[in-house]
């Protein structure tokens, strides 16, 4: 019976992922109508089902009865989250909900057979970080003030990653984190949220007479929002976290782009990104040795190119199939629990599994950028479309990275990688975004009624 | 209601660019992934640095590998301890041709290492199979090896070091490929240390592929070729009168064991293989188009194959001094060339100019016999024109008739080659015996390339050898 399990196991695991995956895309297709929520529960049940059977082969094949333990837990916690949500949030989008669980699942499972202790780890991060970013929507439909501060989140950010540049500890030749206590803490994870709401305000003008925001702000506004910007970038680049420079930089000209509607921002921020990659490459040998080790990794395979061409061989052992849960060698690739989490997927799950992952991600991209659409308040949407990027972004970064598609800048997976910081940030910024929605839909729904009302009329 | 629908279309443009944007950017990455895993990767992984072969053989039983004929020539089996092994039928004979599977893998068992663990079993046994989890059978490998010409290649060497590389000269198939010192496969894992150790006799290296010798003679082929690109017109003019050596700037040339030649033109300079005829072209080239022409013939570039072998090199650059000149033209100097090379110019010679890609690997069948993937012949490039091929067609002709081949003529087949004796080390008179040509001038059948280590001259030992092959294989 259990080899059975196990040895039909690649083959069921991949079409939960595919038919959840394909639930994603259904979303958005369907209309409204009471068969959207049996439409959702049918989903959820893909992922409890995902999560199940892998929980079932990883105590199998490891001989692991605690590993079951860790699982009931996590199915608890997941189910705990998304009727909590239905409860607390009845007009949430529960795509959303249900996207951000699938890929904490699919990040539970992959790391309990990378780490069981790392894996552990994560669950309680997961588990504080979701009761605490639950009550975020709530705080945003209350107190409606965001915008007030916005200085305040562009000082803070900007104060915080100076103080990383200024005494931060050295990490992979960039300085990026602090260690408090023992829990190393990455304050540019956190930067990147205030950043966006930073901007979302400085690119909005309050109508003086009307006290209505609008976009296309003054001068002034533009001005001290592009130097904010250029001072968080100076510094990340100064502190040699590449990756999050190019995140920032990438997110000010979209929504600056957004703001002042102006297609010549995306022209000068494609020259000016190439003339920025080219200066550090010239400048950085950190750099340099990623771009080598991306060209021809083969031919560095023993030093630069140890790491992307374990990640390419995990890839291409595994094939569409994969090799099966405790199945393949995930392990050999060096920092695979974070960087190089999509090639354990991969390798273990099958490339179609995940080709999955990549769908579920994107359809969580185009969620956001939905919910940006379909605000009300231009400083609320500046704001989703901030977050939209800068996630879209960093899928790229670290799946394109892995299978070799650009050169890998050490950015992790949202929710798939181990890491405190980034699955804590990535909870709030979902939080932040369900929030927007939320408002957006009790605005929407009077404005609704007033036309169904004008049309009887 | 449509005014509006039009005011929240304009209000969105923007994330519209942005949406399509990004989706547009997840598109290119999925279909870059699709891409790597589904064309790249195949053959990327069958890496010597990649470790995860070895959970490929827990779930598949390492398929077969099959000369020609269908021979075995390495196929799964028992022990006397009952433990799984893999068993290679002819031994030492196909040790480097067909490999081994451990430490890193060899020969075919390497180049095949990822097919021979991929098992193309009908779809439904695959799915039973996993779940009673039970090893799927492999995929198997059909070879171009021919089990005669292999063993009677192997026998010819006899106790001798060196390489026979023989090859299809149409399609360049390897035919038979052997390598001494050797190894018995089934043994060299418990033996790893004492084999792997042994720096004297390097029994691992396969000569015939990673071998690097000075080419002597044979090398005149490519001097040749290099005097008939410079004198298109009046190379039939080239006269010299060998009187045993040669003297240019104080640097002096002899012939092979001090032989004086004579009068010659330049196809009898060839065929007699005479050093101070050869010497005196070199001092008339052009070394940059020399260089030029060595480069277009693969030297210090990677040869179009997927055996594992090392680079030839040919340094010579213009500048060089009289003696660096003399010694190269005539196969000595710095140049050094492996067996396979050295065989694919010949085949290239022997199909009008055009170099064929070498391989071993004639098609894939999973366990039932249904073929899986097979693989054709591929042209590399014209390596010189096909003008120039057929006179040194006629030259390789000339050595067998009148020269330093002659062993090789009246006989039931014909044969063009040339020959070679290449002075290694220090001590004067000690030579590697090299020899390059194919069979039936008319129509070329097979290449076989030949280096005895430190035999002699290549007329008395590598010659008899290619004898035996093309004997074996006209079936005398």
């Amino acid at each position: 019976m259990s080899t059975a399990i196990v040895g039909l196991s690649r083959y069921v695991l991949i079409f939960f992922g595919a038919m959840y995956a394909f639930h994603c895309f259904m979303a958005f297709v369907i209309g409204k109508g009471s068969d959207k929520n049996w439409f959702y529960i049918t989903q959820e049940a893909f992922m409890i089902l995902f999560h199940m059977t892998s929980f079932l082969v990883l105590a199998i094949t490891s001989k692991n009865v605690e590993i079951f333990t860790l699982g009931a837990f996590q199915e608890v916690m997941l189910i705990a989250i998304i009727v909590l949500y239905r409860i607390l949030y009845p007009e949430c989008s529960r795509l959303l909900v249900n996207n951000m669980c699938m890929l904490l699942a699919i990040g539970f499972v992959i790391l309990t057979r990378l780490d069981q202790t790392k894996a552990l780890k994560q669950f309680f991060i997961v588990a504080v970080s979701l009761a605490v970013t639950m009550f975020i929507p709530y705080l945003m439909i209350r107190f409606r003030e965001l915008r007030r501060y916005t200085y305040v989140f562009g000082g803070i950010g900007l104060a915080a990653i100076a103080a990383v540049m200024v005494s931060g500890a050295v990490t992979n030749g960039s300085k990026l984190s602090w260690q408090i206590a023992g829990i190393t803490f990455q304050p540019s994870e956190f930067v990147k949220l205030l950043y966006v709401v930073f901007l979302a305000g400085m690119l909005t003008e309050e109508d003086e007479d009307t006290g209505r925001i609008m976009l296309k702000p003054s001068l002034q506004r533009l001005i001290i929002g592009g130097a904010a910007a250029f001072a968080h970038v100076a510094i990340l680049v100064f502190s040699k976290d590449l990756g999050s420079a190019l995140i920032f930089f990438i997110v000010y000209v979209f929504m600056l782009y957004a703001s002042v509607k102006a297609p010549v921002v995306l022209a000068g921020g494609a020259a000016a990104g190439v003339v920025g990659s080219l200066i550090g490459y010239k400048l950085f040998a950190h750099v340099r040795v990623r771009v080598t080790a991306w060209l021809d990794p083969f031919k560095v395979i023993e030093g630069q190119g140890y790491q992307i061409t374990q990640s390419l061989f995990a890839i291409g052992t595994g094939s569409w199939f994969g090799m099966g849960l405790n199945m393949g060698s995930p392990n050999k690739i060096p920092v695979v629990e974070q960087d190089f989490i999509f090639a354990a997927v991969s390798e273990e799950l099958g490339c179609i599994f995940g080709i999955c992952l990549i769908l579920i991600c994107m359809s969580t991209f185009l969620m956001i950028i939905n919910m940006a659409m379909t605000a009300n308040d231009p400083y609320y949407r500046l704001m989703a479309l901030g977050f939209a990027v800068y996630y879209a972004f960093q899928i790229l970064l670290t799946v394109g990275g892995t299978i070799k598609f650009i050169p890998m800048t050490g950015v992790t997976l949202p929710l798939v990688s181990y890491g405190g910081s980034s699955v804590l940030s990535t909870l709030i910024m979902l939080a932040i975004v369900q929030g927007i929605y939320l408002i957006h839909d009790t605005e929407g729904r009077t404005v609704s009624y007033e036309m169904r009302g004008g049309y009887a009329g | 209601m449509r005014d509006k629908g039009k005011k929240l279309a304009k209000r969105n443009n923007e994330m519209s660019v942005v949406m399509y944007f990004f989706a547009a950017v997840f598109m290119a990455m999925m279909c870059y992934f699709f891409y790597y895993v589904q064309f790249k990767a195949p053959t990327e992984i069958n890496s010597s640095y990649n470790m995860r072969q070895q959970n490929l053989a827990k779930k598949v039983i390492r398929g077969n590998i099959y000369a020609a004929d269908g021979s075995i020539l390495a196929e799964q089996a028992m022990n006397s301890d009952n433990e799984e092994v893999r068993y290679y039928p002819f031994k030492e004979v196909f040790a480097h041709a067909v490999g081994y599977d451990s430490h890193g893998c060899a020969g075919v068992e390497h180049a095949a290492n990822i097919d021979l663990l991929t098992s193309d079993s009908p779809v439904n046994e695959k799915l039973q199979k996993e779940m009673a989890g039970v090893r799927n059978y492999g995929d198997n490998v059909y070879t171009s090896y021919d089990v005669n010409l292999q063993e009677t290649a192997y026998e010819a060497l006899g106790a001798y070091k060196g390489a026979i590389v023989v090859m299809d000269a149409k399609t360049a198939k390897i035919l038979a490929m052997v390598s001494k010192p050797d190894y018995d496969p089934n043994t060299v894992s418990d033996n790893w240390a004492s084999i792997s150790a042994d720096t004297e006799d390097s029994p691992l290296v396969n000569r015939a592929t990673q071998g690097l010798y000075p080419p002597g003679s044979t090398f005149k082929i490519v001097t040749l070729l290099e005097y008939l690109k410079e004198h298109s017109d009046d190379y039939q003019d080239y006269r010299f009168n060998c009187k045993g050596s040669i003297t240019f700037d104080d640097v002096t040339v002899e012939c092979y064991h001090g032989s004086v030649h004579g009068n010659l033109d330049l196809k009898e300079s060839f065929a007699k293989s005479c050093n101070s005829s050869f010497a005196n072209i070199g001092m008339q080239l052009n070394l940059k188009k020399y260089a030029n022409t060595c480069n277009e013939l693969l030297f210090n570039t990677d040869l179009p194959t997927d055996l594992y072998y090392s680079k030839s090199s040919f340094t010579l650059k213009s500048g060089a001094d009289t003696e660096e000149i003399m010694h190269t033209a005539m196969g000595q100097g710095n140049t050094l060339m492996s067996p396979l090379h050295m065989a694919m110019i010949t085949q290239a010679i022997a199909n009008n100019g055009v170099m064929m890609k070498p391989y071993e690997i004639l098609k894939k069948t999973n366990y039932l016999g249904t073929v899986i993937e097979s693989y054709e012949p591929q042209k590399v490039k014209s390596i010189m024109t096909e003008n120039e091929a057929k006179i040194e067609q006629e030259f390789m002709e000339e050595v067998v008739n009148t020269g330093t081949g002659k062993k090789l003529s009246k006989l039931a087949y014909t044969a063009a080659g040339k020959t070679g004796s290449a002075e290694f080390g220090n001590v004067k008179g000690q030579s590697h015996a090299w020899f390059t040509g194919y069979s039936n001038i008319s129509d070329p059948d097979i290449v076989v390339t030949v280096i005895v280590e430190g035999a002699g001259s290549g007329s008395d030992y590598a010659v008899p050898m290619a004898k035996r092959i093309f004997d074996a294989y006209y079936g005398e």
